[in-house]
């Protein structure tokens, strides 16, 4: 996802070392160890999912970046997936929020 | 097309035309399938959620110990397999065609492993008469949604197992290249990064709030 030149290119596959996967792997455990670590507490449920749905996020950013070598290809790559899949899987929460909002507010608390 | 054409077209660096992303076309289109199947997990996990949510009496039956302390370690191998598979490709890479077969022998081994697992959790959650159709709970759609969820996405891992398997068959006797490896591996790490959605929702969430 950088300027381009024939030089970066035959490089291409070398910019990931054994080092920085490793390093990616650890932060993914340790992300996952403090999800753990959230159940464990029983945190109260809306608090919880917040935090869930954020961490997860941020664990597939790290696989998509660097395992999946996203960070590594070209812009171009990244603008045709993502945002359309992003904008897809916000149509589906459209169908989702109004009612789930509604729902809260209906129950007896 | 001979291996020096495609070379060719693959490392065209000119903006747009024949190859705009720079990438072979065995790797556009894994990327494209990989868009279209997240949407797929991408809607049952929010059909999940919705009739979650309209559930009054949803059950959370879901035990620190063994249930969670399984599924941490599923998440674990899962992980670790996805570590194994990037520094195959890597290797790949490099050339050295023992190596990657050997780290796509792992990856494998960690794929395997938590299929077995995994059934050994279905197996011990149909003895407690939780089934797709019904549970002890009285909430049918519970079994539904966590039998669809992880049944999907057990295929998944099933499928890429034999993908994986052929792949390391095909590069250690010299017949595929490193792209065909980094495709597979495209795969893998999806399969991966969808469980990293399904272990929150489906079970760090149904944790037993007493």
């Amino acid at each position: 996802m950088s300027a381009h030149g024939h030089a970066e290119l035959t490089h291409e596959h070398s910019v990931g070392t054994t080092r920085l996967f490793s390093i990616v792997w650890v932060w993914l455990l340790l992300l996952t160890a403090v999800e753990v670590f959230l159940a464990y507490e029983r945190l109260e449920v809306h608090l919880m999912i917040t935090i869930l749905v954020g961490l997860s996020l941020i664990k597939a950013a790290l696989i998509m970046s660097y395992f999946m070598h996203l960070r590594f290809e070209r812009l171009g790559l990244f603008l045709l997936l993502v945002p359309a899949m992003v904008f897809c899987i916000c149509m589906m929460l459209i169908m989702f929020f109004p009612d789930s909002i509604r729902l809260m507010n209906l129950r007896p608390h | 097309m001979s291996e020096a054409e495609f070379e060719g077209i693959v490392e065209s660096r000119w903006s747009g035309g024949a190859s705009p992303f720079a990438i072979n076309s065995k790797k556009l289109g894994m990327w494209l399938f990989i868009v279209s199947d997240s949407l797929t997990f991408s809607a049952l996990l929010i059909s999940y959620a919705y009739v979650r949510l309209e559930t009054p009496n949803w059950p959370r039956p879901f035990e620190i110990w063994p249930a969670i302390a399984k599924s941490s370690f599923m998440t674990f191998v899962l992980l670790s397999s996805s570590l194994t598979m990037v520094l195959g490709v890597n290797a790949a890479f490099k050339g050295d065609r023992k190596k990657t077969v050997r780290y796509l022998i792992a990856t494998i081994i960690f794929g395997i492993a938590f299929v077995l697992i995994h059934a050994t959790e279905w197996v011990t959650l149909f003895g407690e008469g939780v089934t797709p159709w019904g549970n002890p709970w009285g909430v049918p759609l519970f079994g539904g949604t966590f039998f669809g969820l992880t049944g999907l996405h057990m295929l998944h891992v099933t499928i890429g197992v034999a993908y994986l398997a052929i792949i390391a068959w095909g590069f250690g006797k010299g017949k595929y290249t490193a792209e065909h490896v980094e495709v597979s591996g495209l795969y893998w790490h999806f399969v991966d990064l969808v469980w990293m959605f399904i272990f929150p929702m489906v079970y760090l969430l149904s944790v037993n709030p007493k």
